[in-house]
């Protein structure tokens, strides 16, 4: 049975929206060769979404507006490959996907990858930790902490919710004994 | 005296002299291991000098490894009592003025300054 922590919105594709759809097998080459590859899908995300912010030279808030949203939309394309490059049980047959969204005053991100039952269990404590904190005190406590490794999911969680105003929301999709299908949505204003 | 890390798309240069450590490219490594290197140079920076400054504003892209690896930083020279932290951003560059003021909350004497 599927479990959801706040909620992951369905997309209506028939409506006028720009997506975008990326899809990667990561068994077909090894991570550390794929992963320059979050950069370059980051970037190449976020480079097509400033096309629906043109520039006005009359208007200089127009260059700020498409820098701050090629910025965001860089920084948390990059974040999401990352964690599904680092979590994807490779052992799942299983593609990793991500969607972006692009609304009139929304980006959404959905991405999507599997991973082990060992791993969904510690990231739901995760998640429920996040859901009880103050998200910038979290921040502070875990660096202070020592808390932030190489395991962890959570600085760059952190940062999209407190340096990006970013909303996040999951849900997790059993797929067989293994493992689940774990899908984060991660929602900016622009 | 100069010392420098070099890697895919970002290089840093330890200018002895003139005390400073400075970022540039995009610094996007697979996780805190990877960053070793940097936080070593950083150390050897920190140790030899009680005013370091870490020039951040050519860095365009930093994920959050480095993110973290930078906060960690920041929170040795703290601990350490007796050094002073500047850092200089770029305002043209996004996650700057978004991420560098926590190095403020970690640090409260941390100097930031944006060019």
């Amino acid at each position: 049975m599927s479990e959801s922590y706040g909620l992951i919105k369905t997309v209506n594709l028939n409506s006028k929206l720009e997506s975008l759809k990326l899809s990667f097998w990561p068994g077909l080459i090894p991570l550390k060769q794929r992963w320059r590859n979050n950069g370059l899908s980051a970037d190449f995300l976020a480079d097509y979404v400033t096309t629906f912010f043109p520039l006005d030279d009359s208007d200089p808030r127009t260059q700020q507006r498409q820098i701050e949203i090629r910025g965001a939309v860089s920084y948390i394309a990059n974040e999401l490959l990352e964690n599904a490059m680092k979590f994807h049980a490779a052992d799942v047959a299983q593609p990793i996907s991500m969607v972006l969204y692009l609304h009139r005053e929304t980006v959404l991100f959905q991405e999507t990858n599997a991973i082990t039952n060992a791993d969904a269990h510690r990231f739901r404590q995760y998640i429920t930790l996040l859901q009880s904190s103050e998200p910038s005190e979290l921040y502070i406590q875990q660096l202070e902490s020592n808390a932030v490794s190489e395991n962890s999911a959570g600085m760059g969680i952190l940062t999209m919710i407190n340096d990006y105003a970013a909303e996040l929301a999951w849900r997790f999709d059993p797929i067989d004994d293994e493992g689940c299908l774990v899908t984060t949505q991660v929602e900016i204003k622009i | 005296m100069q010392q420098q890390l070099t890697g895919e798309g970002y290089e840093i240069e330890y200018d002895t002299a003139a005390e400073r450590v400075v970022f540039k490219g995009a610094l996007r490594l697979g996780g805190l291991p990877e960053y070793a290197p940097i936080v070593e140079l950083l150390n050897t920076a920190l140790l030899a000098h009680t005013t370091l400054t870490l020039d951040l504003s050519q860095l365009e892209f930093l994920n959050s490894s480095g993110i973290a690896t930078l906060s960690k930083f920041v929170i040795t020279a703290r601990n350490r009592g007796d050094r002073t932290l500047h850092v200089i951003g770029a305002a043209s560059i996004p996650w700057q003025g978004k991420s560098l003021k926590n190095l403020q909350r970690l640090m409260p004497t941390l100097e930031l300054t944006f060019c």
